[in-house]
C-alpha cells in the first residue's frame, strides 16, 4: 500500500468515528441540495442546459490549442503578459518573477484552487511573502494552516465556536459566534492587506478566447478588490478553463453558480480584460496572466479521459458524494476531493500513488448524474481502476481475479468452489469475527449471511422433480 | 412468454429463495420459466475491480449459456445493468460485440420486465405492513428503474408503501468497496439505516440482493427490527 492509501485509511478511520462532524457535513450539504433543486426548477429545461453547457466545454477541449492562442493574442493585445508553464515549478517561477521585478513584498490573494495545486502559499511563505488570503473561507483555512476541506467551500468543516476560537487566538478578537459579527471582524483584518498589497493574485473561472478576458465569479467582492487595488494583478488558470465566446458566460455563469452554490447567479461576476488602459481610472498598471498546463495536456491526449477537462470545479459531484459526505475533504489528501478529485488525481500526479481513490467509491454514480457539463465521473473511476490494474495490480489481487474467471467459466468448478465453500464456512466458524476471519472486514460491523443450506441450483433441481412437466 | 432465470452467483449461494421468489411470480403471470444449469455470474466483481480481461472471460461463459433464450430476468439490478451496459464495452470491435449487445438487450432487471415486457402492475400479491424502498444505485443509474418497483408494491395488497428521504442515496455496499473501504461503507449503510428507521417500516424493500445484504448485515448487527425483503419476495406473498 502507498502512503497515501494508508493515509486515507486511518483518516477514514478517524472520520468514521466522528458520528458529530459526519453529521454537521451531511446537514451542511443536504441544506446546499435543497436550495439547488429548488433554484433548478426554475429553469425551463434544465436538462437542455446541462446538455448546452457540456458542448461548450466539450468544444473548448477539442480546439483548446486554438482556442488558447486566441485568447492569449487578445489578452497580449491589451498589453497583458501572458506566461505558459508547462508545470508547477515553472508557474511557481513566473510569479516569483513577476514579485521580485516589482520588488513586491505584500500580496493578497483572492482564492484560487490552481495556487494551492502548485502549493503557492506555502512557496511565498518560505520567501519571506506576506500573503493573505482574501476569501473568507480561505482565510480561516490559512490562518488553521491546513488545505481545504473542499474546493468551493474551503472552511465548510468547521462550526461557529470553531472559528470563534480561531479568530480569537490569530486575531485577537471574536467577541460572539454570530456569523455576521465574525465575518466583520475577517473584513477588518482584511481591509488593511488589499491597501497595503502590492500584488494581487487570482485565479480564473473561466478564459474567455474571442475577447481575451478572465472570468471570476464570486460572492464576496473580495476578487474585485484583489484584482483592483494593487498595481500588479497576476491571474494564474489551468489552461482547460478557457471557453470559445463571450456568449458562453450566458450559459456558463448561472451553471456555475447553481450546481456550485445553488445561487441562482452569485453575487459578483467580474471580466478582466487587461491593466488599466489610457483614460481610464482605476484599475492595475499591470496585469499577467499564467497558463498552467501540469500534465493537462497528457489528459487531453487520451480520447477516453479527456472530457474530465470539461469540469468546471462547481463542486457539485462532492456535495451529493456519499463518500465524500462520510469521509470529508481532508482524508482526501488532495487539492481537489470527491469524484472529480478521484478522477483527475492519479493523471495529474500518478497512477501508482492515486489509484486508491478510484477504489475508495462504490461506484453508485450520483456524481455523475449532477455534473452540470455531464463528465461521466463514475465510469471514469472505473476505467482508473482498470489502468491501475494494468500498471500497477497487485499480485495477489490479480491472482485472485485469475482464480475467479478460471472458476465462474467452468461450471463444475464453480460445483466445486460452492461445496467447498460451505465446508470452509462451517469449519471456519470458530475464528468467525476475530483477525483470522477472511472476511473479517465485512463481520467488524455487519454480520454476514451463511451460506444457504442449498444452493439455487440445487432447489431448482428439487423443484423441477416436484414438478409434473407442462405440456 | 419464455424466460430464463438469471441466478447471480451470490444470490445461487447466499439468498436462492430469492431466485425461487422471482420464478414463482414469473410462473404466476402465465411465463414459462427455465434455468440454464450451466449459468455462473455475470463477471462483475472482476470488471469492477478493474480487471477486464478475466471479466470477459467470465462474460463469454454468460453469453454462451443465454444465447438461446428469448428473455433473460435478473433479480439483481446491478447484474443486469453489467450485462445490458458493460458487456457491449467489454467486447467492443471484437467478434463478440453483436451477441453481447443481443443478449444485453434481452436481458431484463425483474421490476422492469414484469412492467414493461409483461405489461404487469397487480401481481396478486399479499403482505400487509409498512415497508420503503431502497433506490440500488445501478439499478437507478445505470438502468433508470425508479417507478418499475413502486407501482409493483403499491398494488400489494395490505401493503402500505412509505419513501425515505435517502432512498437514493447509495447503501455503501459497492462490492469489493465494501471490503476495501469498510470503515466508509459502515458510515454509509449507517446514513441509510437511519433513514429506514426515520420511516418506522418494517420492511425495507429492493431490487438488488447485495444492497440488501449489506443493509441487513447492519440492522441484524445493531439488532434493528426492518426486515429486508427483496421485491420478488414481496411479490411472492400470498
Amino acid at each position: 500500500m502507498s502512503v497515501n492509501t494508508v493515509q486515507f485509511q486511518t483518516d477514514a478511520d478517524r472520520m468514521q468515528q466522528d458520528g458529530d462532524r459526519r453529521e454537521f457535513l451531511r446537514t451542511a450539504l443536504n441544506g446546499y441540495i435543497l436550495t439547488r433543486s429548488g433554484q433548478q426548477s426554475k429553469y425551463g429545461d434544465y436538462e437542455a442546459a446541462r446538455t448546452t453547457a457540456a458542448a461548450i466545454k466539450w468544444q473548448a477541449i477539442e480546439n483548446l490549442g486554438e482556442h488558447l492562442e486566441r485568447f492569449a493574442d487578445n489578452l497580449e493585445a491589451r498589453g497583458v503578459h501572458v506566461h505558459w508553464c508547462s508545470d508547477a515549478a515553472e508557474a511557481r517561477a513566473a510569479i516569483v518573477g513577476v514579485l521580485k521585478k516589482h520588488d513586491a513584498k505584500a500580496i493578497v490573494k483572492s482564492k484560487c484552487m490552481t495556487t494551492e495545486e502548485i502549493h503557492l502559499n506555502e512557496l511565498l511563505e518560505k520567501q519571506g511573502y506576506d500573503v493573505v488570503e482574501s476569501d473568507l473561507g480561505e482565510y480561516i483555512v490559512q490562518l488553521r494552516r491546513e488545505a481545504p476541506y473542499h474546493f468551493v467551500f474551503p472552511a465548510m468543516h468547521l462550526k461557529r465556536g470553531e472559528i470563534r476560537e480561531l479568530f480569537e487566538r490569530e486575531l485577537g478578537d471574536a467577541p460572539t459566534d454570530d456569523p455576521e459579527a465574525l465575518t466583520m471582524i475577517a473584513r477588518q483584518a482584511l481591509r488593511q492587506k488589499y491597501l497595503a498589497a502590492d500584488v494581487g493574485i487570482s485565479g480564473a473561472n473561466f478564459g474567455v478566447a474571442e475577447t481575451g478576458m478572465i472570468s471570476i465569479t464570486e460572492n464576496e467582492g473580495n476578487a474585485r478588490l484583489t484584482t483592483a487595488m494593487p498595481k500588479v494583478h497576476i491571474a494564474l488558470m489551468g489552461i482547460e478553463k478557457v471557453i470559445p465566446r463571450f456568449a458562453d458566460l450566458a450559459v456558463m455563469l448561472p451553471m456555475l453558480a447553481l450546481a456550485g452554490t445553488g445561487q441562482r447567479l452569485t453575487g459578483y461576476n467580474s471580466q478582466f480584460a487587461g491593466p488599466r488602459q489610457e483614460g481610464e481610472c482605476d484599475g492595475p498598471e499591470e496585469m499577467h496572466v499564467v497558463l498552467l498546463d501540469n500534465h493537462r495536456t497528457e489528459l487531453l491526449a487520451h480520447p477516453e479521459e479527456r472530457d474530465a477537462l470539461r469540469c468546471i470545479r462547481c463542486g457539485a459531484c462532492l456535495n451529493v458524494c456519499p463518500v465524500f459526505k462520510n469521509v470529508g475533504g481532508h482524508t482526501y489528501g488532495t487539492t481537489y476531493q470527491g469524484p472529480i478529485g478521484s478522477v483527475i488525481t492519479p493523471h495529474l500526479r500518478g497512477m501508482k500513488d492515486w489509484k486508491h481513490l478510484s477504489n475508495a467509491s462504490s461506484l453508485c454514480g450520483a456524481c455523475t448524474e449532477t455534473c452540470p457539463v455531464r463528465i461521466d465521473l463514475h465510469h471514469h473511476l472505473l476505467r482508473n481502476r482498470h489502468s491501475a490494474a494494468e500498471s500497477s495490480g497487485g499480485w495477489a489481487e490479480r491472482m485472485q481475479m485469475r482464480g475467479f474467471a478460471l472458476v465462474m467459466r467452468q461450471p463444475w468448478l464453480y460445483g466445486i468452489a460452492s461445496s467447498l465453500g460451505r465446508w470452509a464456512h462451517t469449519l471456519s466458524r470458530p475464528i468467525h469475527g476475530t483477525r483470522l476471519d477472511p472476511v473479517y472486514a465485512w463481520r467488524k460491523t455487519r454480520d454476514f449471511p451463511a451460506p444457504a443450506p442449498k444452493t439455487f441450483q440445487q432447489l431448482w433441481r428439487e423443484r423441477k422433480k416436484d414438478q409434473p412437466p407442462r405440456h | 412468454m419464455n424466460v430464463s432465470l438469471f441466478i447471480p452467483c451470490f444470490v445461487d449461494q447466499l439468498f436462492p429463495h430469492v431466485g425461487l421468489a422471482m420464478a414463482d411470480v414469473l410462473e404466476r403471470l402465465g411465463c414459462t420459466v427455465d434455468y440454464p444449469e450451466s449459468q455462473t455470474c455475470c463477471g462483475q466483481p472482476a470488471f469492477n475491480c478493474g480487471y477486464q480481461e478475466e471479466a470477459a472471460k467470465v462474460a463469454d461463459h454468460f453469453l454462451r449459456c443465454f444465447s438461446q433464450s428469448e428473455q433473460v430476468v435478473v433479480p439483481s439490478g446491478s447484474c443486469a445493468a453489467m450485462v445490458k451496459h458493460f458487456y457491449k464495452d467489454l467486447f467492443r470491435d471484437t467478434p463478440r460485440e453483436a451477441e453481447a449487445t443481443r443478449i444485453g438487450e434481452r436481458t431484463h432487471e425483474f421490476s422492469q420486465f414484469l412492467v414493461h415486457q409483461m405489461g404487469a402492475s397487480d401481481v396478486g400479491a399479499k403482505l400487509p405492513g409498512r415497508a420503503t424502498f431502497h433506490d440500488g444505485c445501478h439499478g437507478l443509474r445505470e438502468l433508470g428503474v425508479k417507478s418499475e418497483p413502486r407501482l409493483l408494491l403499491e398494488q400489494v395488497d395490505g401493503l402500505e408503501l412509505v419513501e425515505m428521504t435517502e432512498a437514493e442515496t447509495c447503501c455503501g455496499f459497492g462490492g469489493t468497496f465494501s471490503v476495501k473501504f469498510p470503515q466508509v461503507s459502515t458510515s454509509m449503510v449507517e446514513v441509510k439505516t437511519e433513514s429506514i428507521e426515520a420511516t418506522g417500516a418494517e420492511y425495507v424493500v429492493s431490487n438488488d440482493p447485495s444492497c440488501l445484504m449489506q443493509i441487513q448485515g447492519y440492522l441484524t448487527r445493531q439488532k434493528k427490527k426492518p426486515k429486508c425483503m427483496h421485491l420478488a419476495e414481496v411479490l411472492a406473498s400470498r
